[in-house]
């Protein structure tokens, strides 16, 4: 996985898998150049057995299949730039995925395309769930919730129609760029 | 700067697409999007599809994502399935190869065969 803005994408189908009605996402740059990312959902989250085995690559919900890497190679990721990875979960109340890096750290991965991500997440969910996005950075802070795009929009229009994807699109952009801009992206 | 009061025009227009719509059969796309798809660069694909499509103004085009189907060194892979066909399936996808098969595949009916997993030689 090249950047953090694909394992986003990669962990996010977590939470859409688990049913989830919002998907949260946090990025934070602090002062330090320590950038954190949350990914929040309200799905059904784990039992403490599957929380305990699932940074294992031998851990998978799948049945196909015995192997799953998103979760075991973003834990690397982030410890070895110099960061943390936890996991919270709750059996019906949702999971909390938090990974850090420090950016000064030789081995931080780039930041990647996080509005493609985003972009990405709304049209290939194009009705549910619904995601929240939150940046912070030293140049600014921002939100961008669809929610709010849904209500204008009416919430019986998929993202997915080309008109609406790209609205989105360059309403991510903007919003992102305003945060991160110049920074990380 | 895009402001929520743009979307109360778009809505009015796509409405009026999705009823044109209704008695069509889509063509879809369908793009392979686990850990091994994304990896792989699934999401610049997905991207150059939505693009493309607006770009021609196709109203009879979906495109949605699967997991993974066990052949990851294929990937990135997707689906182009139009009504009343069999589906064909593209291998090692990029997003520079994606106009050809809007235009000539899901526009004009030819799948582009060099692009398949027809014509994969390992």
């Amino acid at each position: 996985m090249r950047d953090l803005s694909l394992h986003l994408l990669d962990l996010a189908q977590n939470s859409i898998t688990a049913g989830a009605n919002l998907v949260t996402v946090r990025m934070t740059l602090d002062d330090s150049g320590m950038l954190t990312m949350e990914l929040e959902d309200d799905g059904k989250g784990m039992s403490p057995e599957l929380l305990a085995r699932v940074t294992s690559p031998f851990a998978t919900t799948r049945t196909t299949r015995k192997v799953g890497l998103g979760i075991p190679m973003m834990k690397e990721n982030a410890e070895k730039a110099g960061g943390n990875f936890t996991l919270e979960s709750e059996e019906g109340k949702g999971t909390k995925l938090t990974a850090s890096m420090d950016t000064g750290n030789i081995d931080c991965l780039p930041m990647g395309d996080l509005s493609g991500t985003m972009l990405s997440l709304m049209l290939t969910n194009p009705l549910h769930p619904d995601f929240l996005f939150e940046g912070k950075s030293p140049k600014g802070e921002g939100t961008f919730d669809t929610r709010e795009v849904r209500t204008a929009l009416g919430s019986d229009i998929p993202f997915n129609e080309p008109s609406v994807a790209a609205w989105l699109k360059e309403a991510l952009d903007e919003e992102i760029n305003s945060i991160f801009g110049g920074i990380l992206i | 700067m895009k402001s929520l009061a743009d979307l109360q025009a778009i809505r009015a227009k796509t409405l009026e697409n999705i009823n044109m719509r209704k008695d069509d059969n889509a063509a879809r796309v369908v793009i392979g999007m686990a850990t091994c798809g994304i990896a792989a660069g699934a999401r610049p694909v997905m991207l150059a599809f939505m693009e493309e499509i607006q770009k021609r103004n196709l109203q009879h085009v979906t495109v949605s994502q699967t997991g993974c189907i066990g052949m990851c060194r294929y990937e990135p892979m997707l689906d182009v399935i139009l009504p009343g066909q069999e589906k064909v399936t593209y291998i090692h996808v990029k997003p520079e190869m994606v106009p050809r098969i809007v235009a000539e595949h899901i526009v004009n009916g030819q799948p582009v065969e060099e692009y398949t997993i027809g014509a994969a030689k390992d």
